[in-house]
């Protein structure tokens, strides 16, 4: 490519992992104790401490404590989503949990114990463990295998499809400046969820102490989106209660140290309105509404020992919330800890949103599998269910493998994502800024969307002008300007957003009734419609335009749901 | 949320710019570690328990209610300690044993 703009390289794999975060190297792990398929995984960031587990976690979620079964879990998943899951892909996630998590500690996982050495619980599903390092650990054992290659800092831009299956993808190195091109037999998808769709609980100098890494943006689901691929659920959207300020997580206050949800009147108001995820953040919405704010979750009162301990989890996985305390003077045990709601997300593994995929976990374009918070229709998957959905979507595309031949990229697909490039890190005849269309797209989000500004709550009316607006954007992004490519990844990103927008703007238009309150708060339906609504609401990107798909809901304990495209 | 890096102690291993999740490190011509984009930290502390010096420390942006205080971690004997430096001078250590469980 002498004389060219850009520098190119051409790579191939078996097995192309896009993204090194719990479900990526779980994946590649799987793979490797079976057979030496060759495995190349990209990783936008440094695979050692990438994705949701930066930080760390303080308990698994998910988990079949004894006298639970799988069943139970795919039950209380079912139920906080108000039937909208897949009972197929929930069963299949539940029956591998414990099997995971037995792994993770074979790895080096602390998990508390009993005298009799078993596991402590938390409640029926979770586990207490030590999880600050869990990623370094994950990473460690992916880095140890000699059939892997991890590719840091590139970050894939696209699929190679043609004829509805995937040849690889291609990629930009962000500190190489390189555009690469890689063949590959199968891939397997596994990038995370979407964060920075809506304008931020801080939108000033800490606008990226959020709830979800600010450095998912939802590759994933864009790139499938632009495939057509089918989408399930992009109406779920995920609202966290959070600690205020520092987001930081409450489960471990609620759950672990057993604080009550209080408005400012010291009312218990978590019973008033239900303890569904969604009810929980719609509880706290409503008592600021009807002027009980602020709320908390009262810690006032607990002992030395408890707060001491509380120190210590918060550090493992939110460090942010423990300075908070230590630096203002006001811990737990002598004032009551302020909540509040984040802005929306659109994450698998929290709510159903995702690829449609079956019990294999491959989407409905060929060779392409899905795992972890980029897969739809199985909610409350965690990091546990991340790692058991990263093991089967490898262990479905090693049977790919053996099963078909990889056909190469076109040079004319080549060609036309190295223009684009040249495009963007040409001439700068731009008037705007990636930054500055981010922004914009986060203020449109918000206000007509159903963000933080209208307290989740959105009508048609509204949704209509956020399409109008976030089409103008789509179109003022194609003339941004990058100096490098990781300014050119910054553009990447805002047009995945932006995509990915487009999709939660059709969902939440399509499902005519409000069956989770602020995870869709439709102001035209207001109430929950179980005659019309008990249904799937997916979608299809077609000739540019994104076409609604509904489908029936899997019957009870149904352990297949049949794809036809 | 953000990190500081303290040029002086810094001695250009990489380490903190290989961890970061966000691309957000980078180092110097004089071969020192910066951070290039200080709004777009996520606040994850993977750069502070990797740096061997204690070069780096974290704070809290004075919009989510941070007060001045400066955050690193030091390892000692197995321990993972915390040690926050208040804007008085004065100081507090957490010492978190990584072979013990979160109790919640």
């Amino acid at each position: 490519m002498d004389g060219d703009l850009v520098r190119t390289e051409k790579l191939t794999t078996d097995l192309l992992i896009i993204g090194g975060g719990t479900a990526g190297c779980y994946a590649a792990l799987t793979v490797s104790e079976k057979a030496d398929t060759k495995i190349l995984i990209c990783e936008k960031a440094h695979i050692r401490r990438s994705g949701c587990l930066a930080a760390g976690v303080n308990a698994l979620n998910a988990y079949i404590v004894e006298g639970r079964t799988p069943q139970d879990y795919v039950d209380y998943a079912k139920k906080d989503a108000d039937g909208i899951v897949r009972d197929d892909l929930l069963y299949t996630m539940s029956e591998r949990l414990n099997a995971v998590t037995e792994k993770l500690e074979q790895l080096g996982l602390v998990i508390l114990k009993d005298e009799n050495g078993k596991y402590v619980a938390r409640g029926n599903r979770n586990l207490k463990i030590n999880g600050e390092n869990i990623k370094p650990i994950l990473a460690d054992a992916v880095e140890k295998l000699p059939n892997v290659t991890v590719l840091n800092r590139v970050n894939i831009i696209d699929f190679a499809v043609s004829d509805n299956k995937i040849n690889g993808a291609f990629g930009i190195g962000i500190e190489n400046d390189t555009f690469y091109t890689i063949e590959a037999k199968a891939v397997i998808i596994a990038t995370g969820g979407a964060a920075g769709l809506y304008k931020p609980n801080n939108p000033g100098f800490s606008r990226h102490k959020m709830w979800y890494p600010p450095f998912n943006t939802g590759a994933g689901y864009a790139m499938g989106i632009r495939h057509g691929a089918e989408m399930t659920t992009f109406e779920m959207r995920f609202i966290a209660l959070r600690c205020k300020d520092t987001i930081a997580p409450t489960g471990t206050l609620a759950q672990g140290a057993g604080a009550k949800q209080i408005n400012s009147l010291g009312e218990v108001y978590e019973t008033k309105y239900g303890l569904t995820t969604s009810e929980r953040v719609y509880g706290t919405v409503n008592e600021n509404l009807e002027g009980r704010g602020p709320c908390y979750l009262r810690t006032e009162g607990i002992s030395p020992q408890q707060e001491e301990s509380l120190f210590k989890a918060y550090l493992n996985m939110a460090p942010s919330q423990t300075i908070r305390w230590i630096e203002s003077g006001r811990t737990p045990s002598q004032s009551n800890v302020e909540i509040e709601g984040t802005e929306p997300y659109i994450v698998g593994g929290h709510t159903a949103s995702g690829y449609w995929v079956d019990t294999k976990r491959a989407t409905t374009i060929r060779g392409l599998f899905a795992a972890g918070d980029v897969a739809g229709g199985c909610p409350q998957k965690y990091v546990t269910g991340a790692l058991a959905e990263g093991e089967i979507a490898a262990q479905s595309a090693v049977e790919y493998i053996a099963e078909n031949t990889a056909a190469p990229i076109d040079d004319s697909d080549i060609e036309s994502h190295i223009s684009e490039i040249e495009k963007f890190i040409g001439e700068n005849t731009s008037q705007f800024t990636t930054e500055q269309l981010e922004e914009a797209m986060q203020t449109v989000m918000d206000s007509y969307a159903g963000g933080i500004k209208t307290n989740y709550r959105f009508n048609e009316k509204q949704l209509d002008i956020a399409d109008y607006k976030i089409r103008q954007l789509t179109e003022l992004s194609d003339s941004l300007h990058a100096d490098d490519f990781q300014e050119l990844m910054y553009i990447y990103e805002l047009r995945e957003r932006l995509t990915i927008c487009r999709s939660v703007i059709a969902h939440l238009r399509a499902r005519h009734e409000t069956r989770w309150h602020s995870f869709a708060e439709n102001l035209d339906h207001p109430e929950k419609d179980d005659i019309n609504w008990r249904k799937y609401v997916n979608s299809r990107m077609e000739n540019g335009e994104i076409r609604i798909i509904l489908r029936d809901l899997t019957e009870e304990g149904q352990r297949v749901y049949e794809h036809s495209n | 949320m953000s990190i500081a890096i303290d040029k002086e102690k810094c001695v250009g291993c990489g380490k903190c710019h290989d961890v970061c999740p966000g691309t957000l490190i980078k180092i110097d011509t004089d071969k020192k570690a910066y951070i290039k984009y200080p709004k777009d930290c996520w606040g994850c502390t993977s750069c502070i328990k990797e740096c061997p010096v204690y070069a780096i420390s974290f704070f809290l942006g004075a919009d989510i209610g941070g007060m001045g205080s400066r955050v690193h971690t030091e390892k000692k004997d197995g321990m993972l300690r915390w040690i926050i430096e208040h804007p008085d001078s004065k100081i507090t250590e957490i010492e978190i044993n990584p072979k013990e469980s979160n109790k919640y």
